[in-house]
């Protein structure tokens, strides 16, 4: 079990320390992440700034902080946004059962039937560049698998002793499903949710980085990286900073969430 | 045989999704789209100059543009049924002759990646829990641990520096040579064979837990017999089970790898076509992948089958 614990403290390091440059990075660091200065393109690490400067002279504290502020805030809403939708339609579904279930699981297996990522392409091409197709898309595509687990738990629960007592004293859905189901949801809704944030904090640097995603100049991990990639000789740090924020955002992420989720 | 029909309707009702989700998001696009579609075509067929409103209402007339929306859907939807996917607005060429050209290399590239993936990742997860607890088994966990963290395209880029720059002995990019399948299906195989690696070691601890095993000890049988004939197998079912889930990384996967290696296949014409908006070849493209995505997923139903004869009587 100790291992798990280190498991664990492994990834809330890693998670605390990006949520952190998200929240005070842009307030602490002065310099502007857009604010190009040709004449000081390119330069090493520890001058005046303590990453360096990009191709164009920005600084890349600046914007890896802006673009963890990004990357952190993005994910949270999207997986926050799937995790509601999949949560209430999941309880909706196993207490009504009939037609609604049948509806929801149709809309559940229609969603399925295609590898997120095309879905999310489709929608980008709506309004190239911008966040909303993004956030919808991968919002939609996280959605199932909360929706899944708490529907099949909630039925079984339903059936449960205690919660057809509390039915014959007369008590509601709303008092069943806040006593009932949501204890036993938690944990793995909270597994769920860390999985589904690791996955869309993915998917946007993914996204951006074969340019279907944010654009420049919004500083973006993956943006940064395309930027990068031509200076890889020049630059190596540069173009490491990202990934690395990356790498250990995700890796966190799914630290935090356990294995065995997906 | 009535579980073989119901798996192969399970895959036609998603392949029927798939069509429908592409086909209907695509004719919204299309509506999406700024300004008049009459006078869109009509540019496009007689030149910018030529157009006037008489054109432009003539093609309205011809196309049956001014009709109530969801006869216009319909239509769209039928057009996809007939498997007339109209042209590439960038090129001017057949939408489904540039996915039949495309179609090759991407389903050569997948195979690749599973079959690589299939060699390397279940052995080293079989080793591994043959070694719980161990050294080789803690460090290949943490590395399979921090592989499925980082993203192909990250994957894709180390690769790309280290064995195509740095060392140069392959090339970077492209396709007209033997050696440029190394790194795109290395960058495939390498996420695929983290996951399944890992699957297979919880399947294979799981099995060697069972009573069976304990039997097979018991009569006497050496540990390569008891692995060889009584673990394998019944490790092998849920990771073929589990090779329905990473069909969706392979897929996504496959559209990054091709954009990043500039592999001439359908995820990479598929993300140009998002790029220039390209209504005709993102459908048909986005099609291609989606019903390849369930034709791998009914492959692996039926090796599910072929593995476990639980499954088969259930």
């Amino acid at each position: 079990m100790s291992s798990r614990f280190v498991r664990r403290a492994i990834g809330a390091a890693c998670v605390g320390a990006v949520v952190l440059l998200a929240i005070l990075g842009p307030w602490l660091i002065e310099a502007d992440p857009l604010r190009q200065n040709l004449r000081a393109a390119l330069r090493p690490p520890f001058g005046d700034d303590l990453l360096g400067t990009d191709h164009l002279g920005r600084s890349v504290l600046a914007r890896l902080a802006h673009a963890a502020r990004l990357s952190v805030s993005f994910g949270a809403a999207s997986a926050a946004s799937a995790a509601l939708l999949g949560t209430g339609l999941g309880l909706v579904a196993a207490l009504r059962g009939g037609i609604v279930d049948r509806v929801a699981g149709a809309l559940c297996d229609a969603t399925m039937a295609l590898p997120g990522l095309l879905l999310v392409l489709i929608l980008a091409a709506f309004a190239p560049g911008a966040f909303w197709p993004l956030y919808l898309g991968i919002a939609l595509a996280l959605w199932v698998e909360f929706f899944r687990l708490v529907r099949t738990v909630a039925r079984s629960r339903l059936m449960a002793p205690e919660v057809e007592a509390a039915r014959l004293f007369g008590f509601g859905d709303l008092h069943i499903v806040k006593r009932h189901l949501l204890p036993h949801l938690l944990p793995a809704l909270g597994a769920l949710f860390a999985f589904g944030f690791g996955a869309s904090v993915a998917a946007v640097s993914t996204l951006s980085f074969i340019g279907v995603g944010l654009r420049p100049p919004t500083p973006e991990w993956g943006n940064m990286m395309t930027e990068l990639l031509p200076y890889y000789d020049e630059a190596p740090i540069q173009l490491l900073a990202p990934a690395g924020l990356l790498f250990a955002t995700v890796l966190g992420l799914q630290l935090l969430a356990g294995r065995d989720t997906k | 045989m009535g579980g073989v029909g119901r798996a192969l309707a399970d895959r036609l009702l998603q392949a029927l999704f798939v069509a429908l989700l592409v086909g209907v998001l695509c004719f919204f696009l299309a509506e999406a789209l700024p300004g008049d579609q009459a006078f869109r075509i009509a540019a496009a067929r007689y030149g910018e100059d030529m157009v006037s409103g008489i054109a432009a209402d003539a093609v309205r007339a011809e196309l049956g543009l001014d009709r109530p929306a969801w006869l216009r859907l319909a239509d769209w939807l039928l057009n996809i049924a007939r498997i007339d996917l109209g042209v590439s607005l960038v090129s001017g060429e057949s939408v489904f002759e540039e996915l039949v050209h495309q179609l090759g290399s991407t389903i050569g590239l997948s195979l690749a990646a599973l079959a690589l993936s299939a060699l390397v990742g279940p052995p080293l997860g079989v080793f591994f829990a043959l070694r719980a607890g161990k050294l080789p088994d803690a460090i290949g966990t943490a590395a399979a641990a921090a592989l499925r963290a980082l993203p192909s395209f990250a994957v894709g880029i180390a690769l790309m520096l280290v064995f195509a720059s740095w060392l140069a002995v392959v090339p970077a990019a492209g396709y007209d040579q033997p050696q440029s399948w190394l790194l795109p299906t290395t960058t495939l195989a390498l996420g695929l064979a983290a996951t399944s690696s890992i699957v297979s070691r919880q399947a294979t601890l799981a099995v060697l837990q069972s009573s069976q095993i304990a039997f097979a000890r018991t009569k006497g049988l050496g540990e390569f017999d008891v692995v060889r004939r009584h673990a394998v197998r019944n490790a092998a079912a849920p990771v073929v089970a589990y090779l329905g889930v990473q069909l969706v990384y392979l897929v996504e996967g496959v559209v990054v790898v091709e954009s990043l290696f500039a592999w001439p296949g359908i995820g990479h014409a598929l993300v140009h076509a998002v790029i220039a908006r390209d209504i005709p070849m993102l459908q048909g493209t986005a099609l291609a992948m989606g019903l390849l995505f369930v034709l791998l997923n009914a492959a692996v139903d039926f090796a599910c089958r072929a593995i476990d004869p639980r499954v088969r009587h259930a």
